[in-house]
């Protein structure tokens, strides 16, 4: 087991150092110059020493190699750079704010699993019915952009009815309890594809399981139907769910993005948004590196618990 | 002229399928015919026209904050949104397709090289980070759209490809080939891309409704398909500004954004039985 | 006499499809008293696995049984399923055929033992463990416990049928159902099994219904025999009888069909009247010199020696069957014949030619002397092409110079030679059935009229009846023909019934070569001998002497599979 957590970390870091690198490269495998490109909006074409300035700033100068090396070593202590815009630390701008978009995450990514795989297992379980209906409205779920959704939800829950407000934020320290009123409705908002997702893939492993060898051994043995579903069906059925939840948490991650504007959140993917109409790109780096580790942590977590939940992979 | 319609195809075709295959067809028209079916010019502005509700005499879904006809941009909008929806998938396809038969039927360096470099680092991205990435550097507008979601969407392909492209590697029938003398390539084509030709259609579907979902997302945050062209994301988020006064605003364009992601869902359920008989339900 | 464990009265079973009911089994009747083995026999689709399942009610839910099913005078079809679920594992329990789905691969040996034992007792955790490693021994489980903490994968499939009996008896059952308990296994385990089945037995009184479709089994261990065709019981008697003296026709061919070891007297190595030898005769055909094949590692699993220092010669026209268990080698060693595996040492002459050293150009024109037929009829035929046209894409694949037209004829002709007829050739394979895909696969192979063909197993997955049929077709082909053959198979006595000359594999070595009657009937090595004893002969009385003399041997050796 220890060697297979190991292994696990191993390439996520291997996978981390891809990644960076792509990152890295992207902007420099642009047509023409990328600063001149990010300077240009529309008409105004930038003075030399602004591209100078912006060019130093981005760590663009320099042969390519010392290039990667300083990109690379500022990564791993801690330097994300400087905001083109303002000058502050990209780190400082970042650590501000991720609680909070993790706040949100966490908040709904608990409620999409608390809710998500009960719902699949009923209907893998139950069947007709139930069946139906589970699987036609996790469809519509998947179906309505993130945005639509969180746009009617305030629509109803806070110009209509008055019940949660319509965005904001307000610090634990100032009012906990309205804190957790503003997460309420973006958190929900943000779950429900996920919930869906989640349900889907539990129902149909539930409904694969079912018809396994090992679920007739424990029928001939004489257990009763609900003790033979658990330990046989939803048991073994919770595999391929966790593969799931760790795919769809990506998508989870990237849809604060969307929430966060719905409901003028000021977390951290309100400023990717910001900053990527501002083309300041050393923050709009900096957030898109931090997002891509928090994603590429979650998945070593997730192939863990799966190595935990199936003993084969562990080899 | 009579269309052979399988008795397989038919039983699959319930009636929300059938509503799901017609909403397709409508927008389709839509976007190959809206210069010439729209009432007025999407971009004509009209303020004293402004805010008008739906069913108002010469607007039938009325109109914007500044006098647009909302029915002739919800149509000039089907044209960006499947434009881009139609190449990001299209180049999505070939690009997973290609990288997940030849990691699949080479394995070792290949695999190593399509598979684990390529769709491992890109799956590493939520993908609308990615895109926000690329439209900071490129600048926003179809091209950009394009050519990330093309990147974003290709692993989907490379996964499905590859595994059916192990499994099929696997048959005996594809080793009685070689057995008995038929080259790599040949193998390769004639025996390997029928069997996977059925879950990329399908799959094609899907990413259309991903397509539309993301770019809508980017437009509805303004850094996606560029105003004054209209966009269903941008009339969403105009919609919500004005949401107090004029919710149909959001609602219509809103309603449009679902029903069509979710009939290209559904074509894809379609298709994935007719296609493919072992599919169970 | 007390009342029969089982009794069953016209069972009759139905499954509803689209079309409303449809009858799986008839009228079936059959019964068995304590301490009895009864043999319930059958080729696939005469329902006797669909009966075995019926009496715990385990089958689908879209079934329904009517009839009477009796547990020591209780009636079990109308009882509910709360009462039925206390007699499954306890008064009866159940073992199946696949030992490695048939255990949940999540949980460890010890949580799966400690569930059954659980099921209908109540022990504290630490007893219930107690027992679990008890069973282990019980069932002659080797290192038991280390065994208890493993998981289903971990363990062979001998290894996971003996875990399976462990649950099984756990409750001490007065009847136990073993549906195929021994098919997926290789022969010697198959042994050790049934082995330790009649033991288990002997010390606890249970009944044994057995369910099979293996003649030889049925007369290492049955003492009542029913057997069923399409849904129905059509012969019941005691087992010496019923081999001695069928009464029904079909029982008869049944026995026919199954090849029997030591009775087939294989015809003599080249036939007086055969074609001339298409090879120069300094080579053989085929030629292995010291090969060695090795599976390489990858960066997590050690390279595996598959094939290790191998030497044989396969002259022009004749038969040499490959025989050993799984893991022996034999299929890799006939895929490297043809040029589908490298060898890591040694050398493979291919008519003379070394495949070691041969370029893409010349292993081309070496295949086109080859053929091969492999084992599963539903995954070597193309689903999506016409048999016609499967038949005759090696032509095609080799470079042929005939037109479209001569192709199609040359199509006729190779079904025709199969015995299909030629109009099927539009056909597709899934409108056939396994023997006659198999046919198939053979008219593929000769098709370009090898010099050598490989069949691998190619009766394997067939029913007897169907399998006698496919190997009496090889025989006639290579009669006519004259190519070379190489026969890999795990079954001694289809290899007895067709080859000349029949080489022995065991962990990737040759153990003994020699012509069949030589090898088969006077082994030299230990390896074949323990093959050859644990082989059950469909012949009660002879069986019986052999499984006596098997057991005074065994008290040597422990076995471990």
């Amino acid at each position: 087991m220890t060697s297979f957590i190991l292994r696990r970390f191993g390439l996520g870091a291997l996978l981390t150092f891809l990644v960076l690198t792509l990152i890295f490269l992207a902007l420099r495998l642009v047509p023409g110059d990328p600063v001149e490109m990010l300077l240009s909006s529309g008409n105004a074409s930038a003075s030399p020493e602004a591209i100078e300035r912006m060019r130093s700033q981005l760590g663009l100068t320099g042969s390519l190699p010392a290039q990667y090396w300083n990109f690379l070593t500022g990564v791993l202590t801690g330097d994300l750079g400087n905001s083109i815009r303002t000058g502050d630390a990209v780190t400082q701008s970042i650590a501000q704010r991720l609680p909070r978009t993790l706040e949100l995450v966490v908040f709904a990514t608990i409620v999409s699993i608390g809710v998500g795989i009960p719902i699949g297992a009923w209907a893998g379980a139950k069947g007709r019915f139930v069946d139906t209906s589970v699987t036609v409205l996790t469809s519509i779920g998947l179906a309505l952009p993130v945005y639509v959704v969180g746009t009617v939800l305030i629509a109803v829950f806070s110009l209509t009815f008055n019940i949660f407000p319509a965005g904001g934020f307000t610090s634990w320290s100032q009012d906990p309890a309205r804190h957790v009123q503003m997460l309420v409705l973006p958190s929900l908002a943000l779950s429900l594809g996920f919930t869906a997702i989640i349900a889907q893939m539990t129902r149909s492993a539930v409904l694969e399981m079912k018809g396994q060898d090992w679920v007739r051994t424990a029928k001939a043995f004489g257990h009763s139907p609900l003790t033979v579903f658990r330990r046989h069906v939803l048991r073994n059925s919770l595999t391929p769910v966790t593969t799931v939840i760790g795919l769809g948490f990506g998508t989870l991650l990237g849809s604060t993005v969307l929430i966060e504007r719905v409901f003028n959140y000021p977390g951290m993917s309100s400023l990717l948004v910001d900053s990527v109409s501002n083309r300041d790109y050393a923050v709009v780096q900096g957030l898109v590196i931090t997002i891509a580790m928090i994603f590429i942590l979650i998945n070593i977590l997730v192939d863990i618990v799966y190595g935990i939940l199936d003993p084969r992979v562990r080899q | 002229m009579t269309i052979a319609i399988s008795p397989k195809l038919k039983k699959s075709l319930t009636p929300l399928r059938i509503a799901a295959l017609a909403f397709v067809g409508v927008i389709v028209v839509a976007m190959v015919f809206a210069p010439i079916l729209s009432p007025y010019d999407p971009l004509a502005q009209d303020i004293v026209n402004k805010g008008l509700p739906i069913f108002s005499s010469g607007h039938i879904l009325g109109t914007d904050e500044l006098g647009r006809d909302v029915l002739s941009r919800i149509m000039f909008g089907a044209r960006v949104e499947l434009f881009i929806a139609l190449g990001a998938s299209t180049a999505a396809m070939i690009l997973g397709t290609y990288l997940g038969i030849v990691g699949g039927f080479f394995g070792g360096i290949a695999e190593t090289l399509t598979m684990r470099l390529i769709v491992d680092v890109v799956l590493a991205f939520p993908p609308i980070i990615l895109a926000l990435l690329a439209v900071t550097i490129y600048g926003p507008g179809p091209v950009t759209l394009i050519f990330v979601m093309g990147v974003l969407f290709a692993p989907t392909f490379a996964r499905i490809t590859y595994g059916q492209t192990i499994s099929v590697k696997r048959e005996e029938y594809v080793e009685a080939a070689r057995a008995f003398g038929a080259k790599t390539p040949i193998t390769l084509l004639k025996i390997i891309l029928p069997n996977v030709s059925a879950p990329i259609i399908v799959q094609f579907s899907l990413t259309m409704a991903q397509a539309i979902l993301l770019e809508s997302g980017l437009s509805y945050l303004g850094l996606g398909v560029v105003p004054p062209e209209p966009s269903w994301g941008a009339m969403v988020a105009e919609g919500q500004r004005f949401m107090a006064t004029n919710p149909m605003g959001l609602l219509v364009p809103s309603t449009v954004l679902v029903l069509t992601i979710l009939s290209f869902g559904l074509l894809g359920d379609v298709l994935r039985n007719y296609l493919d008989p072992k599919a169970g339900k | 006499m007390s009342v029969p464990i089982l009794s069953i009265s016209n069972l009759s079973v139905e499954f509803r499809g689209d079309a409303g009911w449809k009858p799986v089994t008839a009228a079936v009747s059959l019964q068995l008293d304590r301490g009895e083995t009864v043999a319930l026999v059958g080729e696939s689709g005469s329902g006797k696995s669909v009966t075995a399942m019926s009496v715990l009610n385990l089958l689908p839910a879209n079934a329904r049984r009517t009839g009477s099913i009796r547990f020591q005078g209780d009636e079990l079809l109308d009882l509910p399923e709360s009462a039925l679920r206390k007699l499954r594992g306890q008064g009866i329990a159940m073992i199946f055929q696949e030992p490695m789905t048939a255990l949940n691969p999540v949980y460890t040996v010890e949580a799966q033992l400690c569930e059954a034992i659980l099921s209908h007792r109540k022990l504290s955790k630490r007893d219930a463990q107690q027992m679990a490693l008890d069973l282990l021994h019980q069932v002659k489980m080797p290192t038991p416990e280390t065994k208890l903490k493993h998981f289903p994968h971990q363990l062979s499939g001998g290894q996971r049928q003996r875990v399976m009996i462990a649950m099984a008896i756990s409750s001490e059952p007065q009847l136990l159902i073993a549906d195929e308990p021994t098919t997926a296994l290789d022969v010697t385990v198959q042994a050790e099994i049934l082995d330790l089945l009649l033991e288990l037995q002997k010390d606890s009184g249970m009944a044994i219904l057995l369910i099979t479709h293996d003649m030889g089994v049925v007369a290492d261990v049955a003492d009542r025999v029913y057997v069923m065709r399409d849904g129905r019981v059509v012969e019941t008697a005691q087992t010496a009888e019923l081999f001695a003296s069928p009464q029904v026709e079909y029982t008869q061919q049944l026995l026919d069909a199954v090849p029997h070891l030591g009775r087939d007297l294989p015809t003599s190595a080249i036939p007086a009247s055969s074609p001339a030898p298409r090879s120069r005769a300094e080579h053989g055909v085929l030629e292995f010199r010291n090969t060695v094949i090795e599976y390489p590692g990858r960066f997590r699993k050690p390279g595996f020696r598959a094939v290790d220092d191998v030497s044989f010669r396969l002259e022009p026209g004749e038969i040499l069957g490959l025989v050993g268990e799984s893991g022996s080698g034999k299929s890799t060693i006939g895929r490297a014949a043809i040029g589908l595996i490298p060898s890591a040492g040694g050398s493979i002459l291919l008519n003379g030619s070394d495949l070691g050293s041969a370029n893409e150009r010349t292993l081309r024109r070496l295949r086109k002397n080859v053929s091969i037929v492999f084992q599963d009829p539903a995954s070597s035929l193309n689903p999506r092409v016409s048999i016609g046209r499967s038949v005759i894409d090696p032509l095609r694949w080799s470079g042929t110079s005939l037109s479209t037209k001569q192709l199609a004829t040359k199509a006729g002709d190779l079904l025709e030679m199969v015995r299909i007829p030629g109009s099927w050739a539009g056909r597709f394979p899934h409108e056939l059935s396994g023997g006659q895909r198999q046919r198939i696969g053979i008219a593929r192979a000769i098709a370009i009229d090898p010099l050598l063909m490989v069949a691998d197993e190619p009766t394997s997955a067939l029913d007897v009846s169907v399998q006698a049929a496919v190997l009496e077709l090889l025989k006639e082909l290579q009669k006519t023909m004259g190519f070379s053959c190489l026969f890999i198979s795990h079954d001694l006595s289809v290899v007895e019934s067709l080859a000349d000359r029949v080489a022995v594999l065991n962990k990737g070595q040759i153990v003994e070569i020699g012509s069949s009657r030589e090898v088969l009937r006077d082994p030299t090595h230990e390896y074949t001998r323990r093959l050859l004893a644990a082989a059950p002969i469909p012949d009660p009385v002879v069986q019986r002497a052999r499984r006596a003399e098997r057991m005074a041997q065994q008290l040597v050796g422990a076995p471990g599979a």
